[in-house]
């Protein structure tokens, strides 16, 4: 499946400055492997040392929240928008 | 309470909107606003509400103008360099608009004083500039079912959700627990661009007026997704968690929690 991934601009420094890129997947899980093998080093700041997606960090299908789906077995089709939105903390 | 001819003509071009009038100008002036942080966001906010006629306004800060503020926190002028934030955000606001009564707090919310300072308002605008803050705001506002606006702004990003206690999901809801210090750069040493914090702290203006108008449509369970390289605006959906660790069915967080500050850069404050 390909999809297009929003990147957040904190990450963006890991894919060469690019905000969305294009990845294969047909769930969350495949999804994120997939841009750590173009993007090395992305997977690590997603996801804690187990594998989960970081507590301050929200992957979207399209508008939907995965941890209100299925989380990283969310399947995936051609077509979906996939975000990845850290929670930012700046406002002075 | 009874409008003064002065007021039907200071405030004439939103008394005649359909939404607002002249019951609605009285809402606007009987409202109380606490906002936190008189810096990037809480700058546009309060001149916006305050040139709305929202008749008490309260700003907490701790910090004094700094040259280095005035790209983007343009409730601050030049001559108020070296004053505390809260008295120069309050001299501006009333040269703006009389009506407005400014309550000042100089001093940083903690988990010992905010449930206090909260207390008397209708609504809470977070324009605060790093994680321990953010926290704690939302776990106070959710423990006193304070209605909160909450924005946020990293770089060229921007993100804002407004929380009702009770009713919509709560910031732990979206994102359960802040970064752990050193991996996400929080300030200074990130960057900001001006007009992104503009951009958002008038959306925060913005659902304050229409809570306290009760009009439209909320950003209630929703986070909206600000991008100023490609100018788009997303909305993604946020469910109210029955797990949150603050507002869910059985709640791990039941007192307010004092985060370590993280941000390596920013000054010490007294």
């Amino acid at each position: 499946m390909a999809v297009k991934v929003m990147i957040p601009t904190p990450l963006q420094k890991l894919t060469k400055n690019q905000a969305d890129v294009e990845a294969n997947g047909s769930n969350i899980r495949e999804l994120i492997d997939d841009l750590e093998k173009n993007f090395p080093g992305l997977k690590e700041r997603i996801c804690d040392e187990t594998g989960k997606v970081r507590r301050f960090i929200n992957i979207y299908v399209n508008e939907e929240d995965v941890r209100f789906l299925k989380q990283d077995s969310t399947s995936l089709k051609d077509g979906d928008e996939v975000s990845i939105i850290p929670a930012i903390a700046g406002g002075r | 309470m009874e409008l003064r001819e002065d007021q039907i003509e200071r405030y004439s071009r939103q008394i005649i909107l359909p939404n607002v009038g002249g019951k609605g100008q009285e809402k606007l002036l009987a409202a109380k606003v606490l906002i936190i942080g008189a810096g990037g966001l809480g700058s546009p906010a309060a001149l916006y509400l305050a040139s709305a006629g929202i008749g008490t306004i309260g700003i907490v800060d701790s910090d004094k103008v700094e040259l280095n503020n005035l790209q983007r926190q343009i409730i601050h002028s030049v001559k108020e360099v070296g004053r505390p934030k809260v008295e120069s955000a309050r001299d501006r606001i009333n040269a703006i608009n009389e009506d407005v009564k400014v309550i000042i707090y100089n001093l940083r919310v903690t988990s010992e004083n905010i449930l206090d300072i909260i207390k008397d308002y209708d609504i809470v605008v977070d324009g605060s500039d790093n994680f321990p803050t953010r926290y704690l705001v939302n776990d106070a506002c959710v423990l006193s079912k304070k209605p909160l606006s909450h924005g946020g702004i990293f770089r060229f990003d921007g993100q804002a959700i407004t929380i009702i206690p009770g009713e919509s999901a709560c910031y732990r809801c979206l994102f359960p627990e802040p970064p752990p210090p050193g991996l996400v750069p929080s300030c200074q040493e990130a960057g900001i661009l001006g007009a992104v914090a503009g951009v958002i702290g008038v959306i925060q203006a913005n659902e304050v007026l229409k809570f306290v108008l009760g009009t439209g449509e909320l950003l209630t369970g929703k986070l909206l997704v600000f991008n100023a390289l490609d100018s788009s605006f997303r909305k993604v959906k946020v469910t109210k968690d029955p797990k949150c660790p603050i507002c869910g069915e059985n709640p791990s967080i039941t007192k307010l929690i004092d985060y370590v500050e993280f941000c390596s850069l920013r000054k010490k404050e007294e």
